[in-house]
């Protein structure tokens, strides 16, 4: 087919080498020695300034780590990493406290800029207050907590959350200023001792945002994290820890990008939501790390353990995810029904170009009464990218009136990609409702002609039906972060259909 | 500090079952080094264990422990008691050939019923005979897993069948296994060539003797299927309430042939009957259809694979499970659709019916894509019995228990249907019903 064959041309020509993040901010930082030790443990606890229950916490973790070894079940393919060969901390020099736009270090003002993040959004991540009516009132307030490397340099709108009583900090400044809420909750659902990665992270995390909504509150804005990789050869090690308390609700928005380089980046992340009686977390993500080359060099290894605990009755999380950054992602967001009536959701889209690999998918294990779940999964597979649906639904054995539905759907474009689907479905329970479907296929000739007839270019008709294979997922996204995931999804595809 | 997997201790004296069995082990010329190097293949991972991938959920380490001593040859007294197992399960019209503990035995098969063109030969005349000493590479032919590589390299007996060009059979021919042994294993595998343009029909059926109990049945079947050739393969394991049957199907087939394949899984303490199919040819159509029936504590484990290689191929697979008691019903399968099978269209769906809150289910079907052109799906449930369903019949005068029975039949009916030969449909409808009665 002659479109094929245009198709991986253009695939070779521009595919993955347009990525946008990828440049980096020359600015001084400061490292951790490179490697990982008791030593480097101890530096990172030092530097935050922990207490010694943190560090004892951070230790046993290491120590386990050590008689650990690698994960290998994932479709993923990959060189062995050298866990040596990491800065394990690398952080921007402090610099003093800005009071308005022009004191800020224009070099950090560049990346925020070329990240495309608005002025106004600017001077919040920076900790400016906005001047009294300069604020446009149709514009919706979102709370972000910038994570640069392996701190957090700015969390914005602290003091408006604080008024309902939210708190939404760094999770260093949260150990120091909340302990009993991090004590309660941190490792409570992903433990130290979960796996391989997870392991690593409690061991050397550095940073990560920490919420905690009290009973009753419905958190006034969206809260996000703006994660950035900059320094060369670090890994960033971040932990999200956020409660829900009885009866409240969150939304919370997580983006991610790096710089373009030769070498692979580790990114092992660890989050961890609870929701108590009746409250509710909304989670949504674009993940936008630098994919590697279009020979498949570079790029982020993204080995994230995501989990969310309804451990209350009634609780609700939800995951909405747009994965189209990363050389290799390995990452499966999961819900631990725990609580009776409780309902876990994920939806998501997984877009693969180049040479990437990924390997995501979710669990969803119902323990309570009467849980419920649903599972939406699009992969896209383009280029000579391999792209894997993993999920386990599961019921056990008091887990009565448990109720899952999950549909995943494949799209392949080209013939060089592989799109797989491995769900796992295990019940335990006879009054368990569970029902699965997968389909996997190319784009119908037919649509497209129909499309091109109508005056649509080639690219625009492929365009308006990968479209309207994501839909479903899109629109759970918040609004702010729908218009950037369509675009990404325009550009990860730009190029790889003919 | 690397976790190292230690061997469970219960496997360690594999090695001497083995070197036991081996002077009684047949083969000529190659073959001892055949085995010998099947052998070292298992010995890589001993018996399967959760850590495999493919064995996740019928850990053989920890369900059977070890393997047992190759059974004895079987004596007068056992062949009696076999025939009367086999004359209960044999199949309408069906050319018997049975093996007792894993060795052929021609006084019990209707050897004189054979039709001309087919050529059947026990496997120990094959790999005992020098001249047909080069086909034993081909018959005692592996692959990665472990289970496949310790019947190559143990294997008794067996049956070696082959169809010419152009042959079709009339008849079916049944392949019954006989287990009549305490707390011994046996090996035995069938090599089946079906050349261009040929038909066939395979029926196998395993079943216990009387007095029969806690042995292990390791078999193993090769398959070869010529262009434009058509089989039939329905399988019936029925062994020992305390047995443990795994067995392996190897099929290859070459271009625009017709393959109808059925497994049946309905006693037994642990079952594990894996099957991969590769579709080697262009335009070939293939249907793969299962049915466990589970009860009391078995475990069983139907794992189907089904590997596109060629383009033009069609595959469907529709399997079904009713679980209950104690028992476990897995069913795991794995669609491949290789780069050059363009235009492939393959789908599969399972589903489970779980009767207690005892038993469990567990469902993986996969789908690996390399190829673009291809229309793929699958399908999974589980679930219980439709209250309304079940209300329904009773409103219209079935008590309970018959309205449940005709609900499970026409369950598990939906995937014994598409079994085409009448005659063969019965035979596993009347196994089923057997079955179903038995539990009322």
């Amino acid at each position: 087919m002659v479109a094929l064959q245009e198709t991986v041309e253009r695939v070779k020509r521009i595919d993955v080498d347009q990525y946008r993040y990828g440049f980096e901010t020359l600015i001084d930082s400061e490292k951790a020695p490179k490697g990982l030790s008791e030593e480097t443990v101890k530096f990172i606890s030092q530097k935050k300034n922990e207490p010694a229950w943190m560090l004892q916490w951070r230790l046993e973790a290491y120590r386990r780590w050590l008689t650990m070894t690698e994960p290998t079940w994932a479709r993923v393919n990959y060189p062995k990493i050298d866990f040596q060969d990491i800065y394990y901390y690398a952080a921007p020099k402090p610099k003093k406290t800005v009071s308005s736009l022009d004191e800020i270090d224009p070099e950090i003002l560049k990346t925020y800029e070329k990240l495309g993040i608005p002025l106004r959004e600017v001077a919040m991540l920076e900790g400016i207050e906005p001047k009294v009516g300069e604020q446009d009132p149709a514009q919706r307030k979102i709370a972000v907590d910038a994570v640069f490397d392996s701190v957090s340099v700015a969390t914005t709108f602290k003091a408006e959350l604080k008024k309902a009583g939210v708190i939404f900090m760094p999770i260093s400044e949260a150990i120091r200023e909340h302990p009993e809420l991090v004590q309660k909750y941190l490792g409570s659902v992903v433990p130290t001792s979960d796996n391989f990665y997870a392991t690593l992270n409690s061991a050397v995390f550095s940073d990560g945002s920490f919420v905690y909504v009290p009973p009753g509150v419905r958190c006034p804005m969206e809260l996000s994290t703006y994660f950035r990789i900059n320094e060369r050869n670090t890994g960033q090690f971040e932990r999200t820890l956020i409660i829900a308390d009885k009866g409240s609700y969150v939304s919370y928005l997580e983006g991610c990008t790096a710089p373009q380089r030769d070498e692979n980046q580790l990114h092992a992340a660890v989050v961890e939501l609870v929701a108590l009686d009746d409250a509710e977390i909304k989670y949504s993500t674009v993940q936008n790390w630098y994919p590697g080359n279009s020979e498949g060099k570079g790029g982020i290894y993204n080995f994230v353990t995501k989990r969310g605990d309804c451990r209350g009755n009634h609780s609700k999380i939800s995951w909405t995810q747009v994965e189209t950054g990363s050389a290799i992602t390995w990452k499966y967001p999961s819900c631990i029904l725990r609580g009776d009536n409780s309902r876990g959701e994920f939806y998501s889209i997984a877009i693969s170009n180049g040479f990437q690999q990924v390997d995501s998918g979710t669990k969803m294990i119902h323990l309570g009464k009467n849980t419920s779940s649903r599972i939406i999964s699009k992969g896209i597979a383009a280029g000579k990218s391999q792209n894997t649906y993993r999920g386990l639904v599961t019921a056990h054995r008091k887990a009565t009136g448990a109720r899952n539905f999950t549909a995943c759907d494949s799209l392949l474009i080209g013939d060089k990609c592989g799109a797989h689907t491995v769900p796992y479905i295990e019940a335990k329970n006879s009054s368990a409702t569970f029902e699965h479907e997968a389909t996997t296929s190319k784009i119908s000739e037919d649509v497209l002609f129909y499309c091109v007839q109508r005056g649509l270019s080639q690219e625009e008709a492929v365009g308006l039906v990968v479209n309207g294979f994501v839909k479903q997922v899109l629109q759970r996204l918040p609004m702010e972060f729908a218009v950037e995931a369509q675009k990404l999804i325009a550009i990860s595809l730009d190029g790889s259909v003919g | 500090m690397k976790q190292v997997l230690v061997k469970a201790d219960a496997e360690r004296p594999m090695g001497n079952v083995f070197a036991a069995a081996r002077g009684r082990l047949p083969g000529a010329g190659p073959v001892p080094q055949i085995r010998e190097r099947a052998f070292e293949n298992y010995e890589r991972t001993g018996l399967p264990h959760r850590r495999m991938e493919d064995w996740k959920y019928t850990d053989l380490r920890a369900l059977i422990g070890e393997v047992l001593p190759l059974a004895p040859r079987p004596d007068a007294e056992a062949l009696v008691r076999a025939k009367v197992s086999v004359k209960q399960v044999a199949a309408d019209q069906a050319v018997k050939l049975v093996l007792v503990d894993g060795i052929f035995a021609p006084e019990l098969s209707d050897l004189s019923d054979l039709e001309n063109e087919v050529v059947v030969r026990s496997l120990r005349e094959v790999l005992e005979n020098s001249a047909t000493g080069a086909m034993a590479g081909l018959v005692l032919s592996t692959t990665s897993d472990p289970a496949i590589s310790l019947n190559a390299a143990m294997a008794t007996d067996g049956l070696v069948i082959t169809v010419a060009d152009g042959n079709a059979l009339e008849r079916p021919i049944q392949i019954v296994h006989v287990a009549t042994g305490l707390s011994v294993s046996t090996f035995t595998r069938c090599y089946l060539q079906l050349g261009k343009g040929a038909h066939a029909a395979i029926v196998e059926s395993f079943v216990p003797a009387e007095r029969a109990s806690g042995y292990q049945a390791n078999d193993a079947i090769i398959a070869l299927v010529g262009d434009e050739a058509s089989l039939s393969y329905i399988r019936v394991a029925a062994a020992a309430s305390d047995a443990v049957n795994i067995s392996s199907a190897i099929i290859a087939v070459g271009a625009r042939a017709k393959l109808d394949l059925f497994s049946m899984t309905c006693s037994g303490s642990i079952s594990r009957y894996q099957e991969f199919i590769t579709l080697a040819g262009e335009g070939t159509k293939l249907s793969a259809n299962g049915v466990n029936l589970i009860r009391d504590r078995l475990h069983a484990d139907t794992t189907i694979v089904v590997d596109h290689a060629m383009p033009h191929c069609t595959s469907r697979e529709k399997f079904r499970a009713v679980v209950d008691d104690c028992g476990r019903s897995v069913f795991q399968g794995r669609i491949i659709v290789r780069p050059a099978a363009r235009n492939t269209d393959a789908t599969l769906t399972t589903r489970a019916l779980l009767l207690s809150d005892q038993g469990e289910v567990d469902n993986k079907p996969e789908l690996e894509i390399l190829a673009d052109d291809v229309t793929c799906g699958h399908g999974a449930t589980s679930g219980a019995l439709d209250d309304t369903l079940v209300f329904y019949l009773r409103a219209r005068g079935l008590p309970e228990k018959d309205a449940q029975m005709l609900l499970i039949k026409a369950f598990i009916g939906e995937s014994i249907e598409e079994i085409t030969s009448e005659n063969l449909r019965d035979f596993v409808t009347a196994q089923a019903e057997h079955w179903l009665q038995a539990g009322r």
